[in-house]
């Protein structure tokens, strides 16, 4: 059977046992992003909901963060590959994020500022 | 690009397809991440607009009507856990590909766009369900910003399900041998691309309030 | 990448006819793509170049009726349109398509189709955009479309809509184009030539080609919000519906500054390359300039709302983005320090690309200066909107990039074309040029402190503008003249003879290897490369010049074939966005159509004989 040209699979290429467990992995991360959204926000939320509130967006951006890494370092092999492909993936992303949060800063701002007759 | 010479002579030792798909995704990231600003940034703002509303309760102050909030946690959290899946199935049929075990490919590459095809399918009843109970494009910054951005992530996943289709028809026809499975590996690299922008778009849109 | 001589009985390298209209729609050859870029950027510069005549003409004398205020809105917005998208980016294209592949030693792109899907979507942008002309709906509202002057409201018109189209067409152009040269520059290279032996423009290209990547998919997604503003009535950029004008803005630049280093490296790179040529002399500290050349262009994203200094954002934001404006001030003086350093103690060749180089390092200082000073708040609060930013930035894009291009037209002229332009003619272009240019846009500086604003059809008489108008109209006329003085030199040197040599001016990069102008395998063998300034290298171990390369029978060596997707599938995007903007009024069949076009073209694109291992027959 050929194998694929100069490839890095060789080394420490994953199996579909450990892809099924990393999927197994997803799939609990995602029940507990809406187990917390129901336990904070959700009809039943008590007390316990309303302590957490604060902690609310950090956790569940945490958990988000790391399935996106899951799916990143095995999926898409960037464990294993080159290290030019995860800094032509992480560099953009880090551009992206200081955007996203400089835009949110700065038209918050922006408002606030506009509201209190500027 | 001729497939016919056989090693890799790059200067990185890497295939310039491979590379080139990276760098596509790379700057799709910034897209990505600019539409999700403009919902963040909107975001701050739209309750002053008229309903409905993600996760408020809103009364028509002229009639008195009271609209429930819209978001519908249940159908999308199967709608990203089928996503999720799909990335796993993909991965599971890549190394089918790799290992020239056409029926394990055929197998979970089907699977694969079975998950994709569904995830369209509720992202469209979700839009006609949305649009029924009045949010519209034009009806408040929510709609308008909402809309937008799983509009486009939902185009780039109807364009990966027909990629993905076109693949499978390629194995269908044994036109997907172990040596050609870079060309299934790049094609699932843009859905697991797909895939993590929905990882982020997910607790973003429907969980944070 | 072959390099082995086979045998006579290999088929010829070359497929396909080598003549005539279908072989330059079909071909898939660099070379011939950057020809393709050079003469329609050229075309559409002279455009941008009637427009501002247009301008100078009404400025010429106050109350001046000569335009009305409709029209002249549409000139000064397609002026800077055409210069930015239509002139500067594509001329910086030309260069990469020509030299890149060159320089490293590559026989072509990484994606030959695909470079040339991104000149047809080019061309197909740029003319859609000057469609607009025919309907009498030129884009009026501004290069920059500030909202919501925008928006359906207050621009009911076709008018912004061929503009929002005309740059999303654009844009997909760019993006396929960055992904092209991106990969070629780190896959493509010949054996040998790690990344900082590189050609310092391959270097700066390279680094535009990551800004463009980075850059265009923000303009990308504030167009789509104003597109749906404006077809599709959401309310992004409306106040009245819980959107902010502001937002634009922001959007707009921090893709805009990115963009003004786009236009700004690739000449940087040209002068970096002229000037150790023409000083015979190595670039002085070749690391450091491609170091500030990565620094400018990533801090290039942290100062975008410099631009939007007078729109209230607050002191914070105010001071953070002044001390970031202020520090790019300091890559781009290790620049011009190390281009100083270059030519110091060189012995010069007194020849037509260096008094351009020179040219360029004179006027974009002074270009800096000025940037510099807009850089901070409160003198900005003067500065913006008035003629002072107008001279800023005509000293950095003129001064700059169009100085700096033309440097690089006289110095690679010889390896494209195959003949040396006229070194007199070249000589009167550039005093006339350099002349006719501060006339035009140093008395801006004066008059925009003394308050005359931008974007504005007219002048009273009673505020002292006009004698400095009517000299900068002068000025225009005479650049006029400056680039007539080049079409009559490229239409004089194409009559005469062919006879360039490889090595016209004593290069040190393996363009300078190869015939001029090249054949169409560029490198007969794959050169190998041993340190920086390869061909110097080669020909100090000789003990003296190279001879004169043949061309070889380029037997054996694989060529891409010529084909007709690209063009299609160009067509098809066009299409898309065309018919979008019909779409209210026409239906929405017409985009089922142009995507099935799309389709048709990358389906036959992706599976095309001889190119694809998919197709059943090889």
């Amino acid at each position: 059977m050929a194998h694929p040209t100069a490839h890095e699979h060789e080394a420490g290429h994953p199996t579909p046992g450990t892809y099924a467990k990393i999927g197994l992995f997803l799939f609990i991360l995602t029940a507990l992003e809406v187990g917390l959204y129901e336990i904070t926000y959700g009809e039943h939320a008590g007390a316990f909901g309303h302590e957490i509130q604060p902690f609310f967006v950090p956790l569940l951006l945490a958990l988000s963060a790391v399935k996106f890494a899951l799916v990143a370092m095995f999926y898409m092999h960037l464990k294993q590959d080159s290290r030019l492909f995860s800094g032509v993936f992480v560099f953009p992303i880090i551009i992206a994020a200081v955007i996203i949060f400089s835009l949110m800063v700065l038209m918050a701002y922006h408002w606030a500022f506009a509201a209190s007759g500027g | 690009m001729s497939d016919h010479a056989p090693a890799l002579e790059t200067s990185t030792g890497l295939d310039s397809r491979k590379l080139a798909i990276w760098t596509f995704i790379g700057s799709e990231c910034l897209f990505f991440a600019t539409l999700i600003s403009n919902y963040l940034v909107h975001k701050q703002q739209w309750l002053t607009g008229p309903g409905p509303f993600p996760h408020e309760v809103w009364t028509d102050p002229a009639t008195g009507k009271v609209l429930e909030p819209i978001i519908e946690i249940p159908l999308v959290t199967v709608g990203t856990a089928l996503l999720l899946f799909s990335s796993l199935f993909i991965v599971l049929a890549l190394y089918g590909a790799q290992k020239g075990r056409r029926g394990m490919l055929l197998g979970w590459l089907g699977a694969t766009i079975l998950c994709g095809l569904f995830f369209v399918g509720m992202q469209v009843y979700e839009f006609t369900h949305f649009v029924h109970k009045g949010l519209t494009l034009q009806r408040n910054m929510f709609g308008a910003s909402f809309f937008v951005l799983t509009g486009f992530h939902g185009t780039h996943v109807t364009i990966g399900v027909i990629w993905l289709i076109t693949m499978f028809i390629l194995a269908l026809r044994k036109q997907l041998p172990s040596t050609r499975s870079l060309n299934l590996e790049i094609a699932a690299l843009y859905w697991h691309f797909v895939d993590v922008v929905w990882v982020v778009i997910f607790p973003v849109v429907y969980l944070i309030k | 990448m072959a390099t082995t001589v086979l045998g006579h009985e290999q088929t010829l390298p070359a497929h396909g006819a080598k003549t005539g209209l279908w072989s330059w729609i079909t071909t898939v050859d660099h070379k011939r793509i950057g020809i393709l870029y050079g003469a329609t950027a050229f075309f559409f510069f002279l455009l941008g170049g009637l427009e501002a005549l247009l301008i100078r003409i009404q400025l010429a004398k106050p109350d001046n009726n000569f335009l009305s205020p409709e029209a002249y809105n549409q000139l000064f917005t397609m002026h800077g349109t055409s210069m930015i998208f239509l002139a500067i980016m594509p001329l910086s294209a030309m260069f990469f398509n020509f030299m890149i592949p060159l320089q490293i030693g590559a026989r072509d792109v990484a994606f030959p189709r695909l470079n040339a899907f991104s000149y047809w979507v080019f061309l197909l942008g740029g003319l859609y955009l000057n469609v607009s002309w025919l309907f009498g709906a030129a884009p009026d509202a501004g290069w920059f479309g500030y909202a919501n002057l925008t928006s359906k409201q207050f621009s009911p018109g076709l008018n912004v809509d061929f503009w929002v189209i005309g740059l999303q067409i654009l844009g997909v152009s760019s993006l396929a184009a960055a992904v092209n040269f991106f990969t070629t520059v780190l896959n493509l290279r010949a054996p040998g030539m790690r990344l900082m032996w590189m050609p310092i423009f391959t270097w700066m290209s390279f680094i535009t080609q990551i800004l463009l990547l980075l850059a265009f998919p923000v303009i990308t997604v504030a167009l789509i919000l104003l597109m749906f503003d404006r077809f599709f009535g959401t309310g992004f950029y409306v106040p009245a519906a819980g959107g902010d004008p502001l937002l634009w803005q922001h959007l707009f630049w921090i893709f805009g500054h990115p963009e003004v280093y786009i236009l700004i490296l690739p000449a940087f790179g040209i002068i970096s390359e002229v000037l150790p040529v023409f000083s015979r002399k190595p670039l002085f500290g070749y690391a450091a300039m491609v170091f500030s050349g990565i620094f400018i262009a990533f801090l290039g994203f942290g100062v975008w709302s410099h631009h939007m200094f007078a729109t209230g954002m607050g002191p914070i934001a105010d001071t953070y983005f002044s001390l970031a404006t202020m520090l790019i001030a300091i890559p781009t003086g290790v620049k011009i320090f190390n281009w100083l350093g270059t030519i110091w103690g060189g012995s010069l060749q007194y020849k037509t690309p260096l008094y351009f180089a020179l040219g360029f390092i004179a006027m974009f200082i002074i270009g800096g200066l000025s940037g510099v000073m807009h850089a901070s708040p409160p003198a900005d609060l003067q500065q913006t909107d008035t003629y002072f930013i107008v001279a800023h930035f005509h000293y950095v894009m003129f001064g700059g990039s169009i100085f700096g291009l033309t440097a690089g037209a006289y110095y690679w002229w010889p390896k494209i074309f195959g003949r040396m332009l006229d070194e007199g003619l070249g000589k009167l272009h550039f005093w006339l040029m350099l002349i006719g240019f501060n006339l035009t846009f140093f008395p801006m500086h004066i008059v925009g402190l003394l308050g005359m604003p931008r974007r504005t059809y007219t002048y009273p008489a009673a505020l002292g503008f006009d004698t400095l108008n009517l000299v900068e109209t002068v000025g225009a006329f005479i650049l006029m003249v400056a680039f007539l003085v080049f079409i009559y030199n490229v239409i004089k040197t194409t009559r005469g003879p062919r006879n360039a040599p490889a090595d016209p001016w004593n290069g040190a990069t393996l363009e300078w290897s190869i015939p001029s102008p090249p054949p169409e395998w560029n490198f007969g063998q794959t050169p190998q490369v041993h340190s920086r300034d390869p061909l110097w290298e080669t020909k100090r171990a000789r003990g003296g010049p190279l001879p004169e390369p043949s061309p070889g029978t380029g037997a054996g060596i694989h060529i891409p074939n010529p084909s007709y997707w690209p063009v299609v599938s160009a067509i098809g995007v066009t299409a898309i966005f065309a018919s979008l903007m019909m779409a209210h009024k026409t239906g929405y069949w017409g985009v089922i159509v142009a995507v099935s076009i799309l389709f048709f073209g990358l389906y036959n694109w992706l599976f095309e004989k001889g190119y694809s291992e998919f197709t059943t027959e090889h």
